[in-house]
Order: structure tokens, then sequence, then C-alpha cells
């Protein structure tokens, strides 16, 4: 039990442990479920991989363009292409499914995010985007369509015992937390020009906040008030899982300013749209285009450049080797991958730092006891080291009995490498009991109500906007082609963001496409697809 | 939760007096060590029943006026501010604080333990509940947020200010969660509100009288006896209430209702109550009345014809919510009928209709042209296979929407779905509330349709028990709204007959249509006009 005890303390703070604690009662028993994760063996082969050699007498197929990274990035590339026409070209992923941290899981009752959830409206500047969207049938007649926009309530917080609307913790708000609210959310409006999505059309004329952290920024303009700052915060955990301390001032007001939309206020920023598997529907839908030009469980475990064209060496789950010997490859990885096995690119780690995350599939029987508002997709604990849970059965409707909820858990350690290593010191039980305790705190008969928890733990979850990690600017015209190999994920943002994924990949598609053809090269970032219109 | 005494509050409260010296406060210095445990203890037990006090108030107020949105909320808020007016209060209290403190636990325990009570006798009787609501939500919240401040100062000077500071607020904390803990886990379950609030009640009264010991050195003769006597007094009230809680409830809940109760049950989804007075039965949801025998025929006529005689054919019909089988008995009543599927969240409904309205509903529950389906309506047309046979009419008979979880039912996406499952040359009528009582919320379901790419016609009717009720007829093109009713029905309706069908079209001047937006999933207004209306209703 003691070291029970001393592993939640390692997961949620001594704090919350302390405040936790005090129901001692018989600890019901922690749900059984699974313990998930990307194939972490697998992977770790690229730590000692075999030499080049060893793909000698292996076969080898030659194709036009060769994608490696099965995510939203490698996906979109590969759907651009496919739109655009181009047939001969193979997509390789090493997990067993497409959708990289955008992946989602499927019960009877419903499907549910493992990674990503929502995907704000993009900004009409943004059209390659929200011509994907009308694609998928989700933005139709110059508007989201209904069903995918976040259903009303959208968000809750739990507060002193009570669910709340909204996010922001209004009861009991002296009048100097409202006026700094206000404040603040004049000041995100004068930012508001200087930010949009994608991230390389954003202006340059910031670059001074990359300076400083998101907490010197609120210090500096007076912005001390405890609701304020946890919001603040929530939004820096929730996107970045980072706190204010570490994240970059840009990338704060990136987060905020980027999503203002002309006729909503800043606080409620653009429409949010959302399935009941996340982004796992965005990622199904490209999935489809593609059709059956990819394979899963292929490592790509190196990648160069000779005469011959670009090499692509797989090595499969099953141990067998491939070689793919393309005329153009498009690296949808993450950095730290990507510059282990195409060394050649000498690519630079400098701010690629990634964050760990937990993430629980909560499976219910019926739906727990709660006090206050009720219940909204976005449910969040005020003051808790987690972002609360979405709610995979929102979306559709149903709103009484069985029903499963997501929770996430970001490590947001000042050095990332500690999260990691406490996130893999757990095992199914602590995460699961983590989890439990967090919504108990919301919904005291939660146990009885829990079917199965299934717990998934992503060691590199996503890119952490640090101080600094512009580079001084460098990072908004960081190369991208290196010879036949394009970059494409959304690692060079350094905002993990499906936004970001789909900017790049399809950028990258663009390039190889723009070669193919003999067009010359569209060195502005993206321009809309010339073959097939999405409107 | 914590009580409202937000830390930095409680700093000044008691900073404040250190420094002023309040000369005439009695010291605690002569407490015993085991006295001020003791007081930690009542702190605990202070916490736990001001929070269960403030829950039964969000409670009652949302079990007695409907599961509205903002009831919950206003009432909490209204509890916070209270408490925060009784620890300004507090600092008013010049001498004689453990007197005082004695004495607003006595008031706490009266007050709180007999509130619950109080609030279902009031609803039945009082003319402004919402008055008599508030101000026992002031009077609790005032006196609970009284009594942490004040004992704080008593015990201010046997403690370092960090310690003291620190021990109230984690027995506070601790307090708080056995509150919200035990209120939903076993108070609730196992007592029901007005045992909880009585029971509750006592433990203030034991306080009281613990604290006559605990606190003696600091009280004269008179107060300690005194007090003892009324604590005393007030137990054995509360202690009586407590044993016959069960006539309480009954005879609260009957209060509520003007017919005698034949049937009550709480479903997973909704409390159902029966009532019946000779010849007259009445259907309440939530307290809402549903339908009463007495005049239903005019609604359940009103709603369901028009779009029979509207409609090309009348073979396949689609009910959703009804599962009272009183649309469904009228459906039957064309003999083209042959097969319905009626569509209602909750089993407990159509069980509760098959063995108490059988009658009433000419056994239309039972007829075997009749598949039931027990599921979320707008779940069950989404999941719908898309090219499912479509069907001739479709009859949508929902509770008002006065939640999200209803207002989701009125939406653009569900009249979207609705329409992909009625036939070309169908028709469809949505129950619509009172364009009378409630017209921006009717027109906005009007709006709503047409948004969804409907053709409407929208029509009223008179029905005694709800007053001048409203209906949106339905269907893919334009039409011009039925003039004769389907022949099969000539002279078997009790309130339509031919020549009364295209008055129902025709709207007097103070209904007509007024500009609103339409209600759509991500953004409800249906829920905030039709909530501002009734509110706007009970004034
Ligand atoms: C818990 C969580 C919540 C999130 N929530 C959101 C959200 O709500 N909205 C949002 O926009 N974003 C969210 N994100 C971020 C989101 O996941 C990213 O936006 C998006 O998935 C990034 O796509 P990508 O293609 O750039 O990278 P990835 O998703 O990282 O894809 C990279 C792919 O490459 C594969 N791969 C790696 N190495 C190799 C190799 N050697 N050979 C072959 N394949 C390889 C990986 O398996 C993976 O499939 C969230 C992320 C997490 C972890």
């Amino acid at each position: 039990m003691s070291s029970r005890r001393e592993m939640l303390r390692v997961l949620l703070g001594a704090p919350f442990v302390s405040l936790l604690a005090c129901d001692e009662t018989p600890a019901p028993r922690v749900p059984d479920g699974e313990l998930l994760g990307p194939d972490l063996a697998f992977g770790h082969r690229l730590r000692e991989p075999l030499p080049r050699e060893a793909w000698n007498d292996a076969p080898t197929r030659r194709i036009s363009v060769a994608i490696v990274g099965g995510g939203p990035a490698g996906l979109s590339a590969g759907w651009r292409l496919a739109r655009r026409g181009v047939r001969d070209v193979e997509l390789v992923e090493l997990e067993p499914e497409l959708g990289g941290t955008s992946r989602s899981g499927r019960s009877e009752l419903t499907r549910y995010p493992w990674g990503a959830h929502y995907l704000p409206l993009p900004p009409a500047s943004y059209a390659d985007l929200r011509g994907l969207l009308m694609e998928m049938g989700a933005y139709r007649s110059g508007a989201p369509a209904e069903e995918v926009l976040v259903r009303e309530p959208e968000e809750r917080v739990f507060f002193r015992g009570h669910w709340y609307p909204g996010l922001y913790p209004f009861a009991g708000a002296s009048a100097d937390d409202l006026a700094q609210l206000e404040r603040f959310e004049r000041l995100v409006e004068a930012y508001v020009g200087s930010f949009t999505s994608p991230f390389v059309r954003c202006a340059r004329d910031h670059l001074a906040l990359d300076r400083e952290s998101a907490a010197s920024f609120l210090d500096r303009h007076g912005f001390t008030s405890a609701r304020l700052r946890w919001l603040a915060e929530y939004a820096t955990r929730d996107d970045y899982g980072l706190g204010l301390a570490d994240t970059s001032a840009w990338a704060f007001l990136f987060y905020w300013a980027s999503r203002a939309s002309d006729d909503e206020d800043v606080r409620d920023g653009a429409p949010v749209l959302t399935w009941p598997e996340g982004n796992g529907a965005i990622v199904d839908h490209l999935a489809g285009v593609i059709g059956d030009r990819f394979r899963t469980r292929a490592l790509a475990t190196h990648v160069f450049e000779d005469p011959t064209g670009v090499h692509v060496l797989l090595l499969r789950a099953d141990g067998t080797r491939e070689r793919l010997l393309a005329d153009h490859a498009i690296l949808a990885l993450p950095r730290f991958v990507a510059a282990r096995i195409a060394p050649e690119l000498s690519l630079s780690r400098e701010s690629f730092d990634y964050g760990a995350w937990a993430v629980a599939n909560v499976f219910l029987r019926e739906r727990p006891d709660e006090r206050g508002f009720p219940p909204a997709w976005d449910n969040v604990l005020y003051d808790s080291p987690s972002l609360g849970y979405v709610t995979a059965t929102h979306q559709r409707g149903r709103d009484l009995g069985p029903s499963v909820w997501t929770w996430y858990l970001p490590f947001t350690d000042a050095d990332p490498d500690e999260g990691r290593a406490r996130l893999f010191s757990a095992e199914h039980g602590d995460l699961a009991e983590a989890c439990v305790r967090d919504l108990r705190r919301a919904h005291p008969n939660v146990d009885a109500c829990i079917e199965r928890i299934d717990v998934w733990r992503w060691g590199h979850a996503m890119v952490q906007p640090r101080v600094g990690f512009l580079r001084g600017g460098a990072r908004f015209d960081a190369p991208f082609v290196h010879g036949t190999i394009r970059l494409a994920h959304s690692d060079l943002s350094g905002l993990a963001l499906f936004e970001e994924a789909f900017f790049h990949g399809a950028r990258a598609a663009d390039d190889v496409w723009n070669e193919l053809v003999g067009n010359p090269r569209d060195e502005s970032a993206i321009a809309p697809p010339r073959a097939e219109s999405p409107t | 939760m914590a009580e409202p005494i937000a830390p930095s509050d409680t700093v000044n409260d008691v900073g404040n007096d250190a420094a002023s010296g309040t000369p005439n406060a009695p010291t605690s210095a002569s407490l015993s060590p085991g006295a001020t445990t003791l007081l930690f203890v009542t702190v605990l037990v202070i916490a736990t029943s001001g929070l269960v006090y403030e829950l039964l108030a969000g409670t009652v107020a949302s079990y007695v006026l409907g599961d509205s949105v903002t009831q919950f909320s206003t009432t909490i808020g209204t509890y916070l501010f209270a408490m925060g007016i009784g620890s300004w209060l507090s600092r008013f209290v010049k001498g004689d604080v453990a007197r005082r403190f004695l004495e607003v636990e006595l008031a706490a325990a009266l007050v709180g333990g007999g509130s619950a009570p109080l609030l279902f006798l009031g609803f039945a009787r009082a003319e402004a509940f919402e008055v008599l609501l508030y101000s026992l939500i002031v009077v609790i919240g005032t006196l609970v947020g009284l009594e942490i401040p004040l004992l704080m100062r008593i015990l201010k000077e046997r403690l370092a200010f960090e310690e003291l500071v620190s021990k109230v607020l984690t027995f506070d904390y601790i307090g708080a969660l056995f509150g919200s803990v035990l209120f939903a886990l076993l108070f609730v379950p196992v007592f029901g509100l007005n045992r909880t609030s009585l029971f509750f009640g006592i433990l203030n009264a034991g306080v009281a009288v613990v604290g006559t010991f605990a606190l003696r050195p600091l009280l004269d003769r008179g107060t300690v006896i005194r007090t003892r006597v009324i604590a005393g007094g007030i137990a054995a009230l509360l202690i009586v209430g407590f044993v016959r809680a069960d006539e309480l409830t009954t005879w609260t809940e009957q209060d509520l209702y003007d017919d005698p109760i034949v049937f009550a049950t709480q479903s997973s989804y909704q409390r159902i109550v029966v009532t019946r007075h000779d010849a007259r039965t009445s259907l309440f949801l939530n307290g809402n009345l549903q339908f009463s025998s007495v005049d239903e025929h005019r609604y359940h006529e009103a709603l369901v014809h028009p779009a029979m005689s509207a409609a090309a054919r009348r073979e396949r019909v689609l009910i959703l919510g009804g599962g009272d089988g009183l649309a469904l008995r009228e459906v039957f009543k064309h003999g083209e009928v042959r097969e319905v599927t009626l569509v209602d969240l909750d089993p407990a409904m159509t069980e509760t209709a098959a063995r108490l309205f059988a009658d009433l509903a000419d056994h239309a529950l039972e007829d075997p042209r009749l598949t039931l389906v027990n599921d979320d309506a707008l779940v069950w047309l989404d999941e719908r296979a898309e090219d499912a046979a479509p069907f001739d009419v479709v009859i949508v008979d929902f509770p008002d929407p006065n939640h999200f979880g209803l207002g989701k039912l009125y939406t653009s996406r569900f009249y979207r779905l609705a329409r992909r499952a009625l036939a070309d040359d169908g028709a469809m009528v949505v129950q619509s509330t009172s364009p009378l009582f409630a017209r921006r919320s009717y027109w906005c379901i009007e709006t709503t349709m047409r948004q969804a790419g409907l053709h409407t016609a929208p029509y009223h009717a008179t029905v005694p028990s709800f007053g001048a009720w409203g209906f949106v007829l339905a269907r893919e093109s334009r039409f011009e709204p039925p003039t004769e009713l389907a022949s099969a029905l000539d002279g078997r309706l009790r309130f339509l007959t031919n020549d009364v069908l295209p008055s129902l079209f025709v709207f007097p001047a103070d209904m007509q249509r007024v500009e609103v937006e339409p209600n759509r999933l991500n953004d409800q207004t249906l829920v905030r006009y039709y909530e501002a209306e009734t509110r706007e209703l009970e004034r």
C-alpha cells in the first residue's frame, strides 16, 4: 500500500495525494484494463540498428514516392498526392495502425480517442485545411457541419465541489479577478492580427516574446489572479504539456491569439470541431483516400540518397528486411527519429524536447453522480494535475447510460526526461488508480460505475514549445527540402497540432508533385491544389 | 468543498482582530488541550453540515422547480454569497464570542435542520416559493459563514496563527469532503432529503451542547443552562421529525399535487408520478404535467391527426417520445396503419403506461403492429441505416426543452435526421410548447425546422390543463395546411372536426411569429429562451 501511495505521489504530486488520501476508506479495487502504448521494443531497434549492408540481399521495390510515418503529416502527404493523381506512392508506418498520436480506439458502444481529440476551425485564410474539411462533409454551405461542432455544453469546470459552466471558475471570483480576466482578453486581442494558423504564416514581429516564459509574461503584465493563472496554465498544459514557467510566451500567445475568430470573444476562440474518436476521424478519412498504398508494422531504419535514388530500408515486425528505392521520400517523422535514421541530413535536435503523457480511457457502465452544471464534452477539474476528461458519447448525443471517458495526464516536468522516467515507472494499476482518484473528487461514486480502464503511455507524446523554441526566428525558415528527401512533421513548427502536421504533409507533397510535373518550386508555403480544387 | 472563507479573508479577519486587540474578547488561554481538540472536531461537524445544507438547498430547488440549468448554480451562488456575508458579519461580534458561537449553532440547528421539510411544505403552500427558498438559503448561508470565523477567534490565542489557520482549514476541508461524499453516497440514497436535513440539524444541536462543555471557562452559568435546554428542545423536535419522516415525505410530495398520488417511481431518467381523482388521471414527469385525462384528447387529437391527414399515405408511422401510448391510440384510429415504431428513452415510462393507462390508451401499447424501442431518439435516428424504409408520418412528442439533454431533440441536426426518416410525400409534426406563454421558444422550434429544410405550417389548440398549446406541421416541400381530416376519422373524434381544423392554423396577434435564432447542437438557443420564458411566467 505504501508503495502505491508513493507512486501516486510521484504521479500526481504530493499536495494532491494528501488531499485525496483523506478518504482512506477501504480502497476500492483498482479497475482492470490494459496497458497500451507504441511498440517500444520494436521502435527501440533503432537504437542499435543493423548496418546498411544487412539489406544488401533484401528485396528491393522501386517506387516514385516513399512516405515514412503514418501520422497526420504522412497521411496528409499521401492524401495530397492521391488527390493530385500520383499513384506510385507507398507509406510506411511502424505501428500496427495508422494515425500516430491522433490514433483512436473502438468499443462496442463508441469510438474514442487515444490522443488528439479536437481541431479548432481553421481560419478562412487556411483554405487548404478547410478544403479537407469540406471533403469530409465537416464543412458545408459556408459553415462547419452541426454534427461536428462541439455540442453544447462544450465545457465545464469542477470547482469547490460543483460543476460550473465554461472553463473559467466564475463562482466567487472577486472584482479584481474579473478585471484581470477582462484585461487579459483585451491584451490578447491586441495580438490577434499577428498570430494565425498555420504557424509559418504568423507575423515575425513578436520574436522577443520567445525569450521569456509565459509565467514571466503574465508577471510583467501584472496578472496575479490565481484563477486567471490557472486558466492560462490549463491552456499550456492542454496544448503543449507544459507549465507556464517553461512555455515560450510566444507559444502561449499563439494559443490564444491564433484561435480568436473575428466574431467570437477571445476566451471562446474559434469554434471547435470534434468527433467521438477525436482526430481519429480525420485520420480515417485521409487513410481512406490513400487506399491500400500503405504498409504497417514496417520500421524505417535508414534513409539515405545515392545516385540511384532515395533508399528507405525497412525492418518488418517478423524480422524480414526490405528496401524501397524511391525517386522521392517524405520523412513524416518526429525529429528525434528522423535525425537518427537519416544521419546524412545532419538534422539538429536543438529545441526538440518531447513531453510524456498518460491517457486513460474509462469505460463506464453508467454515469456516476455529480453536482451542478450538467455534463459537457470537456470536463475539467480545477486544481488537478490532470486535464480532466472528454466524453466520447457526448457528440452523438448519448447523454445517459454507458459511456467512455478519455482522461488526460500530461507530465509537465521542467526536465522532460524526468517526466518520461516517471511515466514508465508507472504500471497500469498506478495510472488507473491516479485516474480514479482524480475522478472521484467530482464523482464520489465513480468506482461503482467503472467497468474497465485502459491506459496508454505516450513517452514522446508531443514536441514542446519551450522558451527559445523559435531559435531567434530560424524555426520559421528551417529548410524542409534536402535533395530528394522532404521533411514533414508537426515537429517542424515546434507545435504538436493537427493544423501543423497537415500543413507540412501537404507542403512536402506539393513540392514533390511540382518536381514530378516539372513546375517551378513554390517557395511560398503552400499553394491551393490546382488539379482538384476541393470546392 | 471548503467553507467560503477564502483563506485570505480569514487571514484578514483574524489579523485585524489581533491587531486591534479586541479588548473584551474572552481569551481562550484558559481552554484545556482536550477542549481544543474537541473544538476541532466541532469544526469537522460544522463543515460537514454546512456543506450538506448547501447541497440540500440546491437539490431541493432543482427537484421541485424542475431540473433547469441555472437552478443549481444560482442557489449555490447565493449560498456562497451569504456565507461571505456571515464571515464579514463576524467582525461585528465584539464581546462574548463563545456565547454568540453557541447561539449561531442553535440557530443553524433549527433553520438548517428544518430546511428540507420546510422547503417541501413551502413549495405546495407558499405563493412565492422563491422568496422562501432564497430567504432560507441566505439565513443558513449567513449562519454557516459565521461559524468558522467565530470559532477561529475563540481558538486564536491558543495556537500560533499559522497552525490555527492550517488546522482549521484542514478540518474544514476534510469536513467538506465528508459532506460531499456522504451526501451522495449515504444520506440521499439511504435517508432521503428530509431525514438528511433533520439529521444534520440534530448534529448542530449536539455541537452546541458539546460547546457548553468545551467552552465552559468562557461562559457564565446562565448561558450554559439556557443553551443546553434550548438545544434539547430543538433536538427533540428534529428527532420527532426524523422518526416520522416517511409520513412527512409522502405528505410533502403529495402536497405538490392536487390529486392523490397513486403511483410514483424514480427511473434512471426521471421522476414519474401518476395522480388520480375520480375519473381524472394525470401524469407528471419531474413535476411537470404531461397530460390530464380530462382533456388529453384535445392534445393528442391535435398532435396526431393534422399530420396523419396531410400525409399522402399512413401505413408506416414513427413516434418519437410519447411513451404514454396516447398518441399511439390516435394513430391506430387510422385503419391503413400497418406498422408503428415508437422510440421512447425510458423503459419505466412505457411500463408504467402499459400498467396504468392501458384503458385510457385503448390498449394501444399491446397492438402487434407496434415496435417499441427504448433509446435516445437522436442517437436512434443517427444510427438508423440511411436507406431504411422511410416513414409516412413522423410524430415528435418530447417534454419541453428545459435542459440540454432535451434541447438537443429540438435542434436543426435532429430535424435533418428526422427528415431523412420521412418519406418525400410524408408529414411530420412536433409538439412545440405554448406559443402564448413561451412565444420565443415556440417560434424558435418552428424557425429551426425551416432551417433544417422543412416547409412548415404552425398551428395551435387549446388544452385547458396546459393553456394555448402549439404544434408545427412540416413536410418536405411547400404545402397548404390540410382542410379535411382523413376520412377514416368520421365522427370518431371528440375535439377535432373539419370545421375546427382550418381555425387551428390561424394565430391571434399575441401568438404571432417573433424573430428568433434557430436552435443548434452547438448553440442551444431554445434552452435559454425556454428558461427565460418560464422564469418570466413564474413571476
Ligand atoms: C495525448 C495527446 C493529445 C493531443 N491532443 C491534440 C488535439 O486535441 N489536437 C491536436 O491538433 N493535436 C493534439 N495532439 C497532437 C497531435 O497528436 C498531433 O497534432 C499530430 O498527431 C501530429 O501528427 P504528425 O504526423 O506530425 O506526428 P505523429 O502523430 O507523431 O506521427 C508520426 C508517425 O510516424 C511513425 N514513425 C515513427 N518512427 C517511425 C519509423 N522509424 N518508421 C516508420 N514509422 C515511424 C509513428 O509511429 C507515427 O505514426 C495530441 C497529442 C497527444 C499525445
